[in-house]
């Protein structure tokens, strides 16, 4: 044990982070629980619950404080006394520690970075603090991991988070549960840096579990309004479908290999036989779990409603960090999902057309938020097919640029949506403030929002030279690369040949991607173009947002921009001298660089030729896209939401999401009441839980206690003839044995 | 010497039980509870003349132990009489179940 611990100590020693910054990697976590506590505690006192609260109420005597939509950043300058609001006690100190400890754990991982950029470790840095479950041969330790992989996730979690952070003192200002609203958000970015953190699975699923109940937290913030307590739930629910999967690839693992953390099973991984139904089952349960948090089908139902949430919430949680969980667990698992090629398509399938389904839901959706909750579902899809082909660097670029622009587009859309709700509340009018109906020309009102989504809108939809052209393309290169030579290539997924369902996924890449920018288009067009739809009277109260808004998204705007910088590929380098090519792979090239390797089985490039051909085609696509939007909708001819009539045919299918809500609900849930009702309810816990067990048991006690009563005559006659027949009959088996 | 004896006290015993067994006054049951007490004594007495001495020990702990006995009884006995104007253990059920 000793000389255990001295090797330990020695191996830690020669960890070139040693002695580093890294070694305060647990304050990282620690300061947003701090800002939990403290917030938590503050909250506490004055507690404000919810809007419906006496003392708010005098404040806000319209009913849309509770409507639907579940917006509530209202007057961002000052208003007149008639729509004052009494902003909670502590305010003012929660506006400085909740986006405080957040800014200060993005300067500590920023120093992180520094030292791991300048020690290059091959080894992950890890931190053991005590054996958390000493389980005869099974060892796990509280242990934080600080390696490539989970430096990125940090970087993104605290950069995009104080953003958010920042952004949610203004958007959040006179919500009468702010400091609640701040302790949750801290809460969840202690939770998701322990889930980035963690050396080994059991930690990880701490956080993962961590983050699930923030969101859950989160999501119903609002929840005097039942429909956001229900999406609370229905987000909880459907994501602990995919934990029982992570479980259960958890307890395989350990079963079959005997470890738990991410060093132990990288090195034993080949144990399990390349390509071996272990292996697929192992990779398939975990996918399962990526699948709920990260919103893939069959469970990506939750995120949509998650909307229901305060829209910072949608941006960092349901946008930029908590969804791309999955694909930092298939990142971090890489050296599974390469052993078994069976595991690793049916991700890319999955992903892929969870890509093309999302993103044709999105072209119909009047919900500004609803959009991008689509487009959010669509664009994970493609960093699941980025880390399902092997292209684990892909994804995770993906992820970084997908975290900018995203979090852009949604911070922008609650620009949006607060100087629309606080126009409404103005004129005293029950309009839906994030109905896109309800919207149009906004670009007079909200120039620098417009302006800024609009990058973020030709990002995503993959114009270069914005972060979003060079991540996609990367993964939709290397999915066109993996067809050619890979040990995908050469597998068979359900009788299909590995190389054919590639050049599908590609297929089906490049379709979503012209959706992507169909639907974007057309987002922006009836946000901001076209004429105002809002009303007249409300058009006087439309402005941008204070400081604390329009500075967060400043700064996610140049990062969109400058985001592809972070990897750029061979051939943009040699065209053009825009800097370090590849700054990301060769990054990340310690934790991912042999999973990537045993998958492309040393299957050379494509040739630069097909190379510009194939980002040629995505550009082309991406235009076209855009330009289809522009040239086939006319925002001036949108009617406005109380006018308008529910879509028919087609267009009314994919307006109502497939009805596969409905059909779930049809399917799923009804079935399950009506088992529940019927045979659960009446026969298994009235009748034999209830009737056999607990009435029954009590029953038959009684009965043997009558027949026990019955012995006792009270007569002491009969007692002294039982004694005396007792005794005879003791007396005579002893003498007659 | 002994066998004789021990037939004595056995014949002494199965009366004090064939007494208990059929009799309703319980006065009278506990005379021949008293009888059987006797019975035992005299065994012990009967032994104690070919063993040793400790069967005498054993005669005078039983004979202080039904003492007490008679004592508690007979008051009991007093007591239901006062009660119930009865000591016939046939309308004495408080027990039954």
């Amino acid at each position: 044990m000793l000389l255990q611990t001295a090797l330990e100590a020695a191996s830690q020693a020669a960890h070139p982070l040693s002695g580093t910054v890294a070694e305060w990697v647990w304050l990282l976590p620690v300061l947003p629980l701090a800002g939990f506590v403290i917030n938590g505690l503050l909250s506490l006192n004055n507690a404000h619950f919810g809007p419906s609260d006496p003392n708010t109420a005098e404040h806000h005597p319209h009913p849309e404080v509770l409507d639907a939509a579940g917006t509530h950043g209202e007057e961002g300058g000052s208003g007149d006394d008639d729509h004052a609001v009494k902003r909670h006690r502590w305010a003012g100190v929660v506006s400085i520690v909740g986006p405080g400890v957040l800014i200060i754990a993005f300067g500590l991982a920023v120093a992180m970075w520094q030292a791991m950029a300048g020690a290059h470790p091959e080894a992950p840095f890890v931190q053991r603090y005590f054996s958390w479950m000493p389980v005869g041969s099974l060892q796990i330790d509280a242990a934080f991991q600080l390696d490539q992989l989970s430096m990125v996730m940090i970087l993104v979690i605290t950069g995009v988070g104080a953003l958010i952070h920042v952004f949610s003192v203004g958007y959040m200002r006179d919500d009468p549960g702010y400091p609640r609203y701040f302790s949750y958000l801290n809460l969840f970015v202690f939770f998701m840096l322990v889930l980035v953190l963690g050396a080994n699975y059991p930690v990880l699923f701490v956080g993962w579990e961590g983050v699930g109940l923030c969101s859950y937290l989160l999501i119903g913030f609002w929840f005097n309004d039942k429909a956001n307590a229900d999406a609370g739930k229905k987000a909880f629910i459907v994501n602990r479908i995919g934990d029982f999967g992570l479980l259960v690839a958890m307890f395989m693992l350990f079963a079959n290999i005997g470890v738990l953390d991410f060093i132990g099973v990288n090195a034993k991984a080949v144990e399990l036989g390349a390509g071996s139904a272990l292996v697929t089952a192992i990779c398939l349960f975990m996918f399962l779990g990526c699948t709920g948090k990260s919103a893939q089908i069959p469970l990506y139902i939750w995120l949509p409603d998650a909307m229901a949430g305060p829209t910072p919430v949608s941006a960092l949680i349901h946008a930029a960090t908590m969804v791309t969980a999955g694909v930092y667990l298939i990142a971090r698992s890489a050296a599974l999902f390469s052993l078994s090629p069976v595991a690793s398509l049916t991700v890319a399938v999955v992903g892929a057309v969870t890509a093309i389904f999302a993103a044709t839901i999105g072209l119909k959706q009047w919900d500004i938020k609803k959009v991008l909750a689509y487009s959010t579902i669509s664009q994970l899809g493609y960093m699941f097919v980025g880390v399902g082909v092997g292209a684990y660097v892909s994804g995770m670029f993906h992820l970084v640029t997908h975290a900018f622009f995203k979090a852009l587009l949604f911070l922008g859309s609650g620009s949006v949506i607060h100087a629309m709700h606080a126009a409404y509340h103005r004129t005293h009018s029950h309009e839906d403030a994030q109905d896109m109906r309800n919207m149009g020309g906004l670009k007079r009102f909200l120039p620098l929002t417009c302006g800024l989504m609009w990058i973020a809108t030709l990002a995503i939809s993959g114009i270069p030279p914005l972060s979003g052209f060079f991540s996609k393309d990367e993964i939709l290169g290397t999915v066109f690369a993996r067809a050619h030579g890979s040990t995908l290539a050469t597998a068979s997924w359900l009788g299909v040949p590995g190389g054919t369902l590639l050049y599908i996924i590609y297929g089906i890449g490049l379709a979503a991607a012209f959706l992507t920018a169909v639907y974007m288009t057309r987002m922006m067009l009836y946000t901001f173009h076209g004429p105002t739809r809002t009303g007249t009277e409300e058009e006087n109260y439309l402005h941008e947002p204070s400081w604390t808004m329009t500075g967060p998204l400043v700064v996610l705007g140049i990062l969109t921009v400058a985001g592809g910088w972070l990897n750029l590929p061979e051939l943009v380098t040699d065209l053009i001298p825009l800097g370090p090519r590849e700054v990301l792979g060769h990054f990340l090239d310690p934790v991912v660089g042999s999973a990537t390797a045993r998958i492309t089985a040393g299957a050379s490039h494509v040739p630069a030729a097909t190379e510009e051909a194939l980002i040629l085609t995505a550009v082309v696509i991406a235009v076209s896209g855009i330009l289809f939007a522009v040239w086939r909708l006319k925002p001036a001819k949108v009617p406005r939401k109380r006018d308008a009539v529910p879509e028919t045919g087609l267009e009314g299918l994919v307006a109502n999401k497939y009805y596969v809500d409905e059909e779930i609900d049809r399917f799923i849930v009804e079935p399950t009441y009506k088992v529940s009702r019927t045979f659960l309810w009446r026969i298994v816990d009235n009748g034999i839980i209830d009737g056999l067990f607990v009435n029954g048991s009590a029953a038959l006690a009684r009965a043997f206690g009558w027949i026990g009563s019955r012995l006792q005559t009270g007569n002491t006659g009969e007692y002294a003839w039982a004694i005396v027949v007792g005794v005879l009959i003791l007396l005579g088996a002893f003498t007659l044995r | 010497m002994l066998a004789e004896s021990l037939a004595l006290t056995a014949a002494l015993f199965i009366v004090g039980v064939i007494g208990v067994l059929i009799h309703r006054n319980a006065i009278i049951i506990f005379m021949c509870v008293e009888l059987m007490l006797t019975a035992v004594n005299l065994t012990f007495v009967a032994f104690s003349r070919f063993y040793g001495t400790a069967g005498q020990v054993f005669v005078v702990f039983v004979m202080t132990v039904s003492a007490a006995e008679a004592a508690v009884g007979l008051a009991i006995i007093i007591a239901i009489f006062r009660h119930r104007q009865t000591i016939n253990l046939k309308d004495i059920n408080l027990l039954k179940g």
